[in-house]
């Protein structure tokens, strides 16, 4: 499904997308190939799921906002209800299953400390979750994800 | 990391820019022209934003599986105190380790930095983390792998706290 030229391309993209007038001819500078060549192949990429969101990565805290990790204890039973009561909060970015005593992990981003707490109040009461224990990052040492598609040579 | 005031014409960006941009050959320049702003304001705002780090970078965000990368376990370490800038350094040079971050442990839960790990199967993530176990010299760890996905998607800053439009 995907050759050599759209690893390359993908390398380079989750890389960066540079900010300047007629970014995609920058990038198909470094993949050297073709400038329709790269956007098609881009296009398709996102077509078939290889590509989630071509855009911009802000930080939370440089806009002001606050965010956590949240270790939740919830009965097996009612994870699914409270899974898909949790998911329609926008701020509810990542949450997944986890195999330990804390099931369910989830990453909850509100526009100040105090929101965050009160709305983890509010998850609380209304899933009946045994536990929710917010986590706040106390540093930031990385935030890059780049899942490697070419080998080295 | 300093919070500024945002102006209505500098959020209007961010919402914009936090979406897919246009798959075109001058997307930045499209979106100015989408927005109805100068395209001098657009690159100086953003230069200026990453400057100061409210703005990472843009990039292209994969669905990993699909990528290739079926598993993802997140390694939590115990790690002394005194030693917890040095460890998280270390761990977040490795390629394989896509978040670091220091929290606090909890009376139940000793583990002080987290870092998020992904490999190709279960088995792979594993012996990255006994690699980085060994490299950093922390053999206190466990991991955590996901078994079910519920959600995965990008932060949408300045939008209503539930998207569907129903009230709390």
């Amino acid at each position: 499904m995907m050759d050599q030229t759209d690893r390359k391309i993908l390398d380079i993209i989750q890389k960066e997308i540079p900010i300047v007038p007629n970014a995609f001819e920058v990038v198909a500078q470094k993949a050297a190939i073709d400038k329709d060549d790269v956007i098609n192949r881009i296009k398709r990429l996102k077509e078939n799921g290889i590509i989630r969101r071509i855009g911009g990565s802000f930080d939370s805290t440089g806009l002001g906002y606050y965010s956590v990790l949240v270790a939740a204890k919830v009965a097996e039973e009612d994870l699914e209800q409270t899974v898909t009561f949790l998911n329609r909060f926008t701020g509810v970015t990542h949450n997944y299953q986890r195999n330990h005593e804390y099931n369910l992990w989830f990453t909850f981003t509100a526009s100040s400390k105090q929101r965050v707490e009160e709305l983890i109040e509010f998850f609380k009461q209304k899933t009946g979750a045994q536990e929710m224990i917010p986590l706040p990052s106390l540093q930031k040492f990385k935030i890059k994800v780049h899942f490697k598609m070419t080998e080295d040579k | 990391m300093q919070v500024q005031p945002l102006t209505q014409k500098e959020i209007k960006l961010i919402r914009r820019c936090q979406q897919n941009i246009p798959l075109s050959h001058d997307p930045f320049g499209d979106i100015a022209r989408e927005l109805k702003v100068e395209e001098e304001w657009l690159y100086s705002t953003l230069r200026r934003w990453q400057e100061n780090k409210t703005l990472r970078r843009f990039t292209a965000i994969l669905y990993h599986q699909n990528a290739g990368y079926n598993a993802n376990g997140m390694s939590v370490w115990q790690v002394p105190e005194y030693c917890i800038v040095e460890v998280g350094r270390k761990m977040a040079a490795f390629p394989e380790v896509s978040h670091c971050y220091h929290r606090s442990p909890l009376p139940n839960w000793p583990y002080n930095i987290y870092g998020m790990l992904h490999g190709k199967n279960k088995g792979e993530v594993e012996q990255i983390a006994k690699m980085i176990s060994k490299k950093i010299g922390i053999s206190d760890y466990t991991i955590l792998f996901s078994v079910r996905e519920f959600k995965k998607s990008s932060m949408q800053y300045f939008m209503p706290e539930i998207l569907d439009g129903d009230k709390l």
